[in-house]
């Protein structure tokens, strides 16, 4: 339960009007603080822990076997509120990939704009193929505004490749508990 | 060949004595602002002077207007979580909490224990990292610098808490309808007890440093003095009202998220001046610490979002990429937006600065009909025309500090 507590206020002392015990304080608070570690960083010789989870630059990933995760769904464009991806949807090659042609699709061109983006994190908490993270990192600069928004090769190159967190398909555990990376 | 006139200037005493006849009563317009230190954001003021008493002070808003409640009307409601974070960016989680609750108001949603824990801790650790501000940026208005950098130093460590619980140090955006984003990161506790015991040692040097110093005490008691009346009829709240010694906490009065399981004081001032609105935020950050050392203690298991609001708040991921029924209901929560029956509700909760209320309608759907904002730093600075005349000009600084708002909020 809550209670109310009425603050006081203590009138200053003789000693307290005069300043002196003041300075003495202030001096000896500074001092203090002198000799303890600084708590400063070096920056950008010393960079500072990111956590798990840290919500940075979108960035798209690929599977272990190389394959691009996103099958241009498009929800992340829906859900990005300041709308800063824009997708067009492509067909897979049926050559290169004759498994996955006519079933899934690939996003033709991924364009994240990083002068909208406000690191939100919608994007990778709606996305159903984990295909979209918001990696580690944090600072981003350029000459030009086309040269912040980042293309879709660009996006790859930043993202890397990361295993699958959840099997999708059982299909595709089963492949790869069997050790078959040709899933 | 060069002449020299010879000029009379007369008595200069006599010349200057017959000007001052004529300068008196004359004032002097003065315009402090939008872009200036102690402003704390783009407020701009403008002010008569008589000398260096002001005589008239009005404040001119509106330069961070961003037209927050129009954009909601086009976005669901979880899209309007970020936008949030932007009203009081000093404790964008309170804010994030407020919003959410709001929504689950008018869709009669109970989120469970453990959410509703998770936000407590929540609310007062952004109430204490805006508090630490508010009281650092008092002193530096007051001209103690020191105190502001030992604040900073102790809101750097909360923000590496914010970053570790919400994946981003500022723009938390944290809240879910019907939940959170994630459940809190292992260990977490462990280090916010760390924290909260860190923090009142610095609280005792911040006291050690303002409370007992002369300088500090000359330049902020009896200045800027809000009488109950007043502070009442011009619709203060938080802080700002209870140093005019009324006694109004929602987290007393109108308990929400279990409050009324937490023992805390609710200090109250008995001056109104800019001296008790500073006691009064130190004080409330010592009865943070006090209520986030027993959510940490009883901190119940169980889910983080409400697990039977299956229209509202998305599945989890692991069963979106496992279940068929999951993702298409992940694809309906995102598109359509969480299923909020037609209606209105008036939600306030007690941030930092005051009440921040959110007024919903909706005509069911994902996305509000209309959103009002009722925000508390707005109602704090329509004050100042009242409270300003005739101060010096130097108190200007030392009584914007002392109501700590934030413009962010004030104009959305």
């Amino acid at each position: 339960m809550a209670t109310t507590k009425v603050i006081e206020r203590k009138p200053l002392t003789f000693a307290e009007k005069t300043f002196l015990p003041q300075i003495a304080t202030g001096l000896k608070t500074t001092f203090g603080n002198m000799l303890k570690k600084p708590i400063t960083l070096q920056y950008p010789e010393e960079r500072p822990v990111i956590p798990e989870n840290y919500r940075g630059v979108p960035t798209l990933v690929k599977d272990p076997n190389g394959r691009e995760k996103c099958v241009s769904c498009q929800l992340c464009e829906f859900v990005c509120p300041p709308k800063a991806i824009r997708i067009t949807p492509g067909e897979i090659d049926a050559e290169s990939e004759p498994d996955r042609a006519h079933v899934e699709k690939a996003p033709q061109e991924f364009e994240i704009n990083m002068l909208r983006c406000i690191y939100c994190g919608f994007c990778e908490e709606v996305c159903p193929e984990e295909a979209i993270y918001l990696q580690d990192v944090f600072s981003l600069s350029g000459y030009s505004r086309e040269e912040m928004i980042n293309k879709k090769a660009k996006l790859y190159e930043l993202g890397g490749t990361l295993p699958d967190k959840h099997y999708k398909w059982d299909k595709k555990k089963a492949a790869e508990l069997g050790g078959n990376p040709e899933h | 060949m060069a002449t020299t006139n010879e000029i009379s200037i007369g008595d200069l005493g006599a010349r200057a004595g017959e000007a001052e006849e004529e300068l008196k009563g004359e004032s002097m317009a003065l315009n402090i602002g939008p872009s200036h230190p102690t402003t704390h954001g783009v407020l701009r003021l403008l002010a008569e002077l008589d000398g260096d008493i002001i005589t008239k002070c009005e404040p001119v808003i509106g330069y961070l207007h961003r037209g927050d409640e129009k954009i909601a009307e086009n976005m669901t409601y979880n899209q309007f979580v970020p936008y949030t974070d932007r009203l009081d960016y000093l404790a964008p989680l309170a804010n994030n909490v407020a919003f959410a609750m709001a929504v689950e108001k008018l869709a009669a949603l109970e989120v469970p224990e453990r959410c509703q824990a998770i936000r407590v801790l929540c609310c007062e650790l952004a109430r204490i990292s805006s508090h630490l501000l508010g009281i650092g940026v008092f002193g530096m208005d007051a001209g103690a610098w020191t105190v502001f950098m030992y604040t900073f130093t102790e809101r750097e460590k909360l923000y590496t808490l914010f970053e570790e619980l919400t994946g981003a140090r500022f723009t938390t955006s944290y809240t879910r309808i019907g939940g959170v984003a994630r459940d809190i990161p292992e260990g977490w506790l462990g280090r916010v007890t760390d924290f909260i015991n860190g923090v009142l040692p610095v609280l005792d040097e911040i006291d050690k440093l303002l409370t007992r110093n002369r300088i500090f005490v000359d330049r902020t008691q009896g200045i800027g003095t809000i009488s109950r009346e007043d502070a009442i009829a011009y619709g203060l709240t938080g802080p700002n009202l209870r140093a005019s010694g009324v006694d109004l906490d929602l987290r007393k009065d109108k308990p929400y998220l279990g409050y009324e399981n937490y023992d805390f004081d609710v200090p109250v001032g008995t001056t109104g001046d800019c001296y008790d609105r500073y006691l009064l935020r130190a004080e409330e950050v010592r009865q943070s610490v006090c209520i986030i050392r027993q959510v940490i203690d009883t901190i119940p298991d169980g889910s983080f979002y409400a697990e039977d609001a299956k229209r509202i708040f998305s599945p989890p991921k692991e069963k979106v990429l496992t279940s068929m029924e999951a993702l298409i209901q992940n694809f309906m929560i995102t598109t359509e937006g969480p299923q909020i029956p037609a209606g209105e509700a008036y939600f306030e909760a007690e941030n930092p600065k005051g009440a921040l209320g959110f007024y919903v309608v909706s005509k069911g759907g994902g996305v509000p009909y209309r959103l009002k904002i009722r925000g508390p730093s707005f109602c704090s600075l329509s004050i100042l025309d009242k409270l300003v005349p005739g101060h010096y000009m130097t108190d200007i600084t030392v009584i914007l500090g002392s109501l700590d708002f934030v413009m962010g909020e004030c104009d959305r």
